[in-house]
């Protein structure tokens, strides 16, 4: 048993494991418990958005959620931003 | 001006109360007046833990409400001549005491002691808020487990949110074989994810067992190491530098060898 763990070598040891899922649980916990964290990022997104396309801020939706990565199938925290647009802004009369 | 020191953690059972008993008791020792108070109302044990229970007669909430004198409820350690103990009440809930007492008492037992140490609740809730009012400093104490961690960096940001800034960190109950095969997050792996300052590292020792058991702290005289670990801690706290304690957590080839030899487990 033990000739095996040899080869599975360091990153399958349990305390690695415990530490990754400790990590993403955090990174959800962090943005979770501030509400003016999100806030926050809602204003700037409409800050920024705003110069290129008139959008519905009241329908405005944005929150931290985990999803799988591409590349394999580990969850990864994501922010997602839902930003209804009313209308295009003409570039060209700003 | 003494300093206020609230030991916290938010989940239970990680040695809250234990480290509160052994860092009076090592202050104590050090020639500090010090005085450690239960603010778990309703669930008090620092009582228990440092030999005292017998000789409670007025507690926290008598002294807030005006039922006797501050002087009257501090219980006198025999041990040492300038430690004293705050009991809970064991009879009223979280609510019996506000934060702007708790701040008043706070600022009033600073003018007597050197230290204030305050032995906070569990949870997040009325009795978290009440027993970090007036608190100069926080001490977040928490063990190598997930949930322990993960319940820590809550309170640290709760911490922060209430201008508690630059809590620091005591990891308790390492066990070092366990570490010594990765399979317990090690010292390192914990700074890195709360990302505090590290004010000392507890072994797992069977002497706190035995010591709680008597009801005497085994920061008393015992040459246990987690005696050694809250005595050394008690002198970071005063500001002295302390090197951390060689727990011999890598397991290496001298260790290995140590072993064969029969100088290490």
């Amino acid at each position: 048993m033990d000739f095996f763990k040899f080869f599975i070598g360091e990153s399958k040891k349990s305390k690695n494991v415990a530490k990754e899922r400790l990590k993403l649980v955090l990174v959800h916990d962090r943005a979770d418990c501030s509400q003016d964290f999100l806030d926050a990022i809602k204003g700037d997104l409409i800050r920024v958005i705003s110069d290129y396309m008139v959008i519905d801020e009241s329908e405005m939706e944005i929150r931290m959620t985990r999803t799988k990565r591409d590349t394999d199938d580990t969850m990864i925290p994501a922010l997602v931003a839902n930003i209804p647009i009313k209308q295009m802004r003409d570039r060209k009369r700003l | 001006m003494g300093e206020v020191l609230v030991i916290t953690s938010g989940k239970g059972g990680v040695g809250k109360t234990t480290t509160t008993a052994n860092l009076g008791t090592g202050l104590a020792q050090l020639g500090k007046k010090v005085v450690v108070i239960d603010a778990d109302i309703g669930l008090r044990n620092l009582d228990v833990v440092l030999g005292l229970e017998n000789r409670i007669v007025y507690d926290l909430v008598d002294v807030v409400e005006g039922n006797c004198r501050l002087k009257q409820a501090l219980i006198k350690d025999k041990r040492y001549p300038e430690l004293f103990l705050l009991p809970a009440a064991q009879t009223r809930d979280k609510n019996a005491v506000s934060p702007e007492q708790m701040k008043a008492l706070n600022d009033e037992l600073k003018e007597i002691f050197d230290y204030v140490l305050v032995d906070c609740p569990a949870g997040i809730e009325q009795g978290f808020r009440n027993a970090i009012s007036g608190a100069d400093k926080a001490v977040v104490v928490t063990t190598p487990e997930i949930s322990a961690v993960r319940d820590a960096d809550r309170i640290i940001g709760l911490l922060e949110a209430a201008e508690l800034r630059n809590p620091t960190l005591i990891i308790n109950r390492l066990k070092i074989d366990m570490v010594r095969r990765g399979d317990m997050m090690n010292i390192d792996d914990m700074l890195d994810i709360l990302a505090i300052d590290l004010l000392g590292v507890i072994p797992d020792d069977q002497a706190i067992v035995i010591s709680t058991n008597r009801g005497e702290p085994v920061a008393d005289g015992s040459t246990s190491q987690a005696g050694q670990a809250f005595r050394n801690i008690a002198r970071r706290i005063t500001g002295e530098e302390v090197p951390f304690l060689d727990l011999d957590l890598q397991d290496n080839l001298v260790h290995r060898l140590k072993k064969i030899l029969g100088f290490a487990k």
